[in-house]
């Protein structure tokens, strides 16, 4: 029997979960070709702003890699456009030239964006924001050009703004309404999110109409009708999108703003359908993904012949993708003579909800601030759930479970990969599943912007009951093993092992030979167990600490030699300067540790760059000490009260070479004014009249956190002596890769200043580190006496062919 | 027509540390060459196709290699990229005679 033979239009997420859906009703009865216009796979669109921001990359939004059209026999012509559609006849034409034939036919084709068509608009410079080709153009620009400016403050346009101020631009956002997100806020909210944006640095110019891009090849600048001008080198239009109809209208399809469909999808000429944005349901055209899944689930049944209720219809729920702001808004928003409201506004916490109620019932609702709520109040909207029930609900203490528990099998908890509720519990219970991860890999659910988590872990907690164990959500050190770091550590310790293979073989892991997670965390383990007999394993460890100096993204490496307590010398200074002549160094940069970084030496030159140098390694590269920061203290500063730099320098010269399980850095101040920023390191010093204050788990990176005052101490003795105990016990106790803020948060300060108010423990604990501290070697220095390290791992081998 | 290959020696098989790589350049060709844990040899093109890592500097376990640069995990058989992220490098077929490595190019 020949296959009925499907042809797609749009190879994008409305289109391609449709197929998705036939495949799961039947994966062998369809002969299925997609035409794409865009050269990619499918991909997750409403990612591109995080892929514009940095969050992401292109590769990480792929939905359907190019495997999953071979594995289930789908012809893919991407970066093909369909000219023309025969109704007639059923074949559908390409721009090169192909010629396809159909039983049915999905139209899929999506939006266009909307581009304003002012003089000038056909600039250079002058983009849109839809596509992967978009998203390209603009980081391109932030290359070379400064100045951004986006027309429209709608959804699109802020993340787009936000992207660009990421990618170091100056951002001008030009919205035609007197408050941002109209379609979406109301106004105390719009102008809520206004004021958080431009802390984040975004300017606004309100009520503008532009009327003309000026400039000349490319864009330079912005007229607006009431004359006013900006400057630009860059125009991003969003300012809204429209369905993409003129292929289908060409064709004899009928066509309003969309093209229009019933309840099954079809529109108007027999087996044709049309699913997503492009096409109109109810007088309806939608804009979001939720609604694209809904659609392809009632045609793919109808296409089979399955008996199913239609679609009927969407509510709308919009959440901004911006980091830093939360904003969430379902349904009805605006207010008229039938609606009542429930409102709460917090100008203190900046939080703001307005619940929308007509005839009773819930109708929409606009969160800003704290979106906690937003998944409840989507379901019940959605619902046209009793007020009754929202008023109910919201007294519960635990929302969560409750949440999930009364959920219908068919609702949502994925927007972005349409995973229903039943499609997890299922496969929880099928599969055996028990942890976030296993479901985002079964299911899809989580894995694009991850809001639904706390759902899915509600879910495992309501589906598993009380086998499931909150605290083996991440216990497993990695996919390797199913023991945890305490576990691994104990056998260690217990078996007395002293080998990473012998502690894969004995604890049974699960793979040849470990993977990039597990080798550098049991190579660390062993060696903080057994620190003079366990020998460093070389091949477990991550590049930068095997080689010595950080590598850089084009394979060279970064050369940072000791300069303790940011302290330097005429002498040391010239050395540097010499041998950054001798081996052409790019780019020489101060780093915020208080030293010199020389940029861009090739592998090869190292040893040679290092035994030119005769300095110490700075271990810039290192899980151990980076560098203690220190001010300039009594010697010299009016304010100082102590000798700030001579404390970082003890300090620096003991602990330094240590292995830690991450990176540990320091800083000594002389005062409370805290110019070294002892209050964001690991261990922070800050000298008061009379002594020393030590702080420690703060953190200066990714997690911002202040750090914890952990004691006092009169004298300097005093700070070596609860320096050394608190690095030990961090040492022994945390997590291959936990810095200390997520240490100390995890344990508590209190359980940590307990354990280490004890001065026998301090003292067994400082024994214990300067026993692993005699074990320590200056690498480089070993390298440069080394023939065999430096053959094995520092030189290329040049082979010559006849070729 | 079938393109001819030649055969070069690389180095003596014990210049080689065992789960490391080595970096090796014939001509415009950089390759990395693996000591893998079994003793066995292999060599792939040295540069992960997402980021262009050098792939002889990664983290070698049973047959495989994490590129240092964004952990992508390469197999050094043949040459594909695992899953979840896709792409493939370029094999070099390796043989070792009388303790001397050589490559097929």
């Amino acid at each position: 029997m020949t296959k009925e033979k499907i042809v797609l239009i749009g190879n994008g997420m409305a289109g391609v979960r449709s197929i998705e859906e036939l495949l799961k009703i039947n994966s062998d009865r369809f002969d299925i070709t997609i035409f794409g216009e865009e050269p990619y796979p499918n991909y997750n669109r409403i990612q591109l702003s995080k892929v514009l921001q940095g969050d992401t990359e292109i590769a990480d939004i792929t939905l359907n890699d190019w495997n999953w059209y071979a594995e289930n026999n789908i012809h893919i012509y991407a970066g093909e456009k369909v000219s023309r559609i025969d109704t007639e006849k059923k074949m559908i034409y390409t721009d090169k030239e192909r010629v396809v034939v159909y039983d049915k036919l999905i139209i899929a084709t999506g939006s266009v964006p909307f581009i304003i068509p002012v003089p000038g608009h056909e600039k250079k410079g002058v983009t849109a924001f839809r596509d992967i080709k978009d998203c390209e153009k603009m980081i391109n620009a932030s290359k070379q050009y400064k100045k951004a400016s986006v027309i429209g403050g709608g959804l699109l346009g802020l993340e787009a703004a936000r992207g660009l101020l990421n990618l170091g631009m100056e951002v001008n956002v030009i919205h035609l309404a007197d408050f941002l997100m109209e379609r979406q806020l109301d106004e105390t909210a719009g102008k809520m999110l206004r004021k958080e944006l431009e802390k984040q640095g975004m300017n606004f110019l309100m009520n503008k109409q532009t009327a003309e891009i000026v400039g000349g090849e490319r864009v330079e600048g912005i007229r607006f009708n009431d004359g006013e001008e900006i400057e630009t080198d860059l125009v991003v239009m969003a300012a809204g999108i429209r369905p993409n109809t003129s292929l289908a209208k060409e064709s004899g399809i009928a066509v309003n703003r969309g093209i229009l469909v019933n309840d099954y999808m079809e529109t108007n000429i027999p087996d044709v359908y049309a699913v997503g944005e492009c096409a109109e349901h109810r007088e309806v055209v939608y804009g979001l993904v939720a609604p694209l899944y809904e659609q392809g689930k009632a045609m793919a049944a109808h296409i089979c012949g399955t008996v199913a209720a239609g679609y009927e219809g969407s509510v709308l729920s919009t959440q901004l993708k911006v980091s830093g702001v939360d904003v969430f808004s379902v349904g009805e928003i605006v207010e008229d003579e039938e609606t009542k409201t429930i409102k709460m506004f917090d100008d203190w916490k900046g939080t703001y909800k307005k619940v929308l109620i007509r005839d009773g019932k819930m109708a929409g609702a606009v969160l800003f601030g704290d979106t906690g709520e937003g998944n409840k109040l989507l379901r019940l909207i959605n619902k046209k759930a009793d007020v009754e029930d929202y008023m109910g609900a919201a007294e519960e203490t635990d929302g969560g479970g409750s949440l999930v528990a009364s959920m219908d099998d068919s609702e949502l908890i994925c927007g972005c990969n349409g995973v229903s509720k039943g499609d997890i519990v299922c496969a929880i219970k099928e599969n055996g599943l028990t942890t976030v991860d296993e479901v985002k890999g079964c299911t899809g659910a989580s894995r694009s912007c991850g809001g639904c988590k706390p759902l899915v872990v509600d879910l495992l907690a309501h589906t598993l009951g009380d086998s499931f164990d909150t605290s083996t959500q991440k216990e497993a050190i990695c996919g390797c093993t199913a023991l945890s770091r305490d576990e691994v550590v104990e056998a260690i310790r217990e078996k007395g092992l002293n080998h990473t293979k012998e502690v894969m073989n004995v604890l049974g892991w699960e793979t040849d030979g470990g993977c990039s997670k597990c080798r550098p965390a049991l190579n660390y383990y062993l060696g903080m167990i057994n620190p003079t007999e366990y020998e460093d394993e070389k091949a477990s460890k991550f590049v930068n600490e095997r080689m010595h100096g950080n590598i850089q993204k084009d394979g060279t490496y970064s050369v940072v030699p000791r300069m303790y307590g940011g302290v330097t010398s005429a002498d040391d200074l010239r050395k540097i300067a010499d041998v950054a002549d001798k081996y052409s160094v790019p780019l020489i940069k101060v780093t915020g540790g208080q030293r010199i970084d020389l940029f861009g030496v090739k592998k090869e030159d190292l040893p040679g760059m290092w035994a030119d140098l005769d300095m110490p390694s700075g271990y810039a590269y290192g899980k151990t000490l980076r560098t203690v920061k220190t001010c300039v203290g009594e010697s010299f500063c009016r304010f100082g009260t102590q000798d700030s730099m001579s404390m970082g320098i003890e300090m620096e010269k003991k602990f330094e070479r240590i292995g830690t399980p991450h990176k540990v850095k320091m800083a000594v101040s002389a005062c409370p004014r805290n110019c070294a920023e002892s209050g964001i390191k690991d261990i922070g010093v800050v000298g008061v009249d009379g002594g020393w204050e030590i702080y420690v788990g703060g953190n200066g990176g990714t997690h911002l956190r202040a750090a914890d005052l952990f004691c006092k101490v009169k004298t300097n003795e005093e700070v070596m002596e609860m320096t050394g105990a608190f690095m030990q016990y961090y040492r022994e106790d945390a997590v291959y890769l936990e810095r200390t803020a997520a240490w100390v948060e995890r344990v508590g300060l209190d359980h940590i200043k307990q354990v280490l108010s004890d001065k026998a423990t301090r003292d067994a604990l400082n024994a214990r580190i300067d026993e692993a501290l005699s074990a320590t070697k200056e690498p480089w220095k070993e390298v440069i006496e080394s023939e065999k390290i430096r053959k094995e791992l520092y030189e290329t081998e040049l082979v010559s062919t006849t070729k | 027509m079938e393109k001819t290959l030649e055969k070069v020696r690389i180095a003596s098989i014990h210049e080689l540390p065992e789960r490391m790589g080595k970096t090796v350049r014939i001509g415009d060709l950089e390759l990395a060459v693996f000591k893998l844990g079994n003793g066995q040899v292999r060599a792939i093109e040295n540069r992960c196709p997402h980021k262009g890592g050098v792939l002889a500097e990664g983290i070698v376990s049973g047959e495989h290699v994490f590129c240092p640069m964004h952990d992508w995990k390469i197999c050094t058989a043949d040459g594909k990229v695992q899953a979840p992220d896709t792409g493939c490098v370029s094999t070099y077929k390796a043989v070792i005679e009388d303790d001397d490595i050589y490559l097929f190019i």
